[in-house]
């Protein structure tokens, strides 16, 4: 009973102090955001590869996640014979929920996991030891472009997804099933307020934050994965961890800034 | 801030250190001089690599004090420990060079990071380096394109690169063919005549480190044996010594309770 409750306190101990790693992660990386010198090259670079090349996928995830939000939306209050109201229920899901969840999801799978991956195989190849050696802070040169790139492209992604998919809704709702051009746009103007967009904005500004946080984070501190695991192995092992983390860690915030701002 | 007329570049003292409960060095005492080639002998697991992480603050000791150019490194910041490593120049094992760049821009990354100077000086001062280790008609390949011999030249091209007061080398013989070693033997010895390097090289590799040597220390089992220049070492008596100059394997006094419980422990 005893040795079950300090392997408990020990497990709990565990995971505090790498909660306080990750905490330390964050300041350090923080300080060299908002000192001088600061590299916009490597900005460019990172918001180049977050932002730009996540947009493909985005645009097509968005036109479809619209269209098929119109489709149910549009069964729905066909029943009770309130089509008009099919541009605001697009429109607050989107703005509110969906854009930036999905946003999220999609930057997580794609640039996320590739992130992760990568910091992780330079922590096993040496060359973030290597990065010191050469007196170049790893904080400043790997993580401060990486978390301003996620903070900065996350919410123009999550942008892009919802505009694109209000056109969706739109092919389905107005040019597939007939709802009216006019109270589609303008359901949505007077129902959405300056609050869903402050919701959305701030969801998906926390969101960028946290995944390349986690990724980074994770990647960073290979080493003290609790398994040993090092290697090719350890970097798969992150890697999944940096995936199911940082879309538990979206979801779990997603209601808790729902709660908080409604 | 850095006194560049001192003797000793690196002092050790009592040196202590360990891996949750194993002790990985203990009591490590040493110096070394300006200019000369200090060679760190011992097996794999010995604990020598560990003793050259510490030297350059990479790891921090349980004890003792660690002085590099004259500063101790222990308690320093990182900005500190940062301005004193651009005195020095590490080469890592497998090179651990950065595999999204071409070997000219990992080469050419520190002088990016720390001057000034303009794309083209850079650009001339990279290729001067390379040239030095016969790197000079793969200047655009990447790392991955690289066989294990270049990679460690090129390791080393990038670790000079800032023209360091201390060069540390990390096992530069280590999986590479006897011709191949023996060219970066050589290429160790140009870089002390030829730019008054102070090099510390970590290898297992006997003839190596006899061949490049002023000075060499043995670590056996996290312990020092012997400091001394190459005549003291051969003419050593410690077993442990003898030993390793004649390639024996060591035969461990091996108590027959120990074993059987080694074997069946849970």
């Amino acid at each position: 009973m005893s040795t079950n409750r300090t392997q408990a306190l020990s497990s709990i101990e565990a995971i505090v102090v790498r909660f306080g790693i990750a905490g330390i992660f964050l300041f350090e990386t923080a300080r060299t955001i908002v000192l001088p010198p600061y590299s916009f090259s490597a900005l460019m670079k990172q918001i180049a590869f977050i932002g730009a090349r996540s947009l493909l996928v985005i645009v097509v995830a968005g036109l479809f996640v619209g269209m098929v939000i119109a489709l149910q939306f549009y069964d729905t209050l066909v029943r009770f014979g309130s089509v008009s109201l099919l541009g605001s229920a697009v429109g607050l899901s989107l703005i509110r929920e969906l854009g930036p969840v999905l946003t999220a999801l999609m930057v997580i799978g794609r640039s996320g996991s590739a992130m992760c991956a990568e910091i992780g195989i330079m922590r096993v190849d040496n060359q973030i030891d290597a990065l010191e050696c050469m007196a170049i802070d790893p904080y400043r040169y790997l993580f401060a472009p990486r978390i301003l790139a996620g903070i900065i492209c996350v919410p123009l992604l999550t942008a892009i997804f919802i505009l694109v998919g209000i056109f969706g809704g739109y092919f389905v709702g107005v040019i597939l099933f007939g709802v009216s051009p006019g109270s589609y746009f303008q359901g949505m103007a007077d129902t959405v307020l300056n609050r869903d967009l402050f919701m959305g904005f701030s969801k998906s500004l926390v969101f960028g934050l946290l995944i390349v946080w986690i990724a980074c984070d994770k990647g960073f501190n290979l080493h003290l994965d609790k398994h040993g695991a090092y290697g090719s192995e350890g970097v798969s092992r992150i890697t999944t961890e940096a995936v199911v983390l940082s879309s538990i860690a979206v979801l779990f915030s997603d209601y808790l800034l729902s709660a908080l701002i409604l | 801030m850095i006194d560049s007329n001192i003797k000793n570049v690196i002092e050790i003292e009592g040196l202590d250190t360990w891996y949750g409960t194993k002790q990985i060095l203990s009591n490590i005492s040493l110096h070394v001089e300006r200019k000369e080639v200090m060679v760190i002998m011992g097996h794999s697991g010995s604990g020598k690599s560990t003793l050259l992480r510490h030297m350059i603050g990479l790891n921090n000791p349980v004890s003792g004090s660690i002085k590099l150019l004259g500063k101790e490194i222990t308690g320093l910041s990182r900005n500190e420990l940062y301005e004193l490593r651009k005195h020095i120049g590490v080469a890592f094992q497998n090179g651990a060079l950065f595999s999204s760049m071409t070997l000219q821009e990992n080469v050419e990354l520190p002088l990016h990071e720390h001057t000034r100077l303009d794309h083209n000086t850079i650009r001339i001062m990279s290729r001067l380096k390379l040239e030095l280790m016969n790197l000079s008609d793969n200047e655009t390949l990447m790392p991955a394109e690289l066989s294990g011999g270049m990679l460690k030249r090129a390791g080393l091209a990038r670790a000079v690169i800032m023209d360091p007061e201390i060069l540390f080398f990390d096992e530069p013989s280590a999986g590479l063919d006897p011709v191949t070693s023996a060219e970066l033997d050589d290429l160790i010895l140009q870089l002390r005549d030829a730019l008054n390097m102070t090099i510390i090289v970590v290898t297992h590799e006997m003839e190596s480190a006899f061949k490049i040597a002023d000075r060499i220390t043995v670590i056996d089992n996290g312990q020092q044996i012997i400091t001394g220049d190459k005549e003291t070492i051969k003419k050593s008596t410690d077993p442990r010594i003898v030993n390793m100059l004649e390639r024996r394997a060591m035969n461990e006094n091996i108590n027959a309770d120990d074993y059987l419980n080694k074997l069946t422990r849970n």
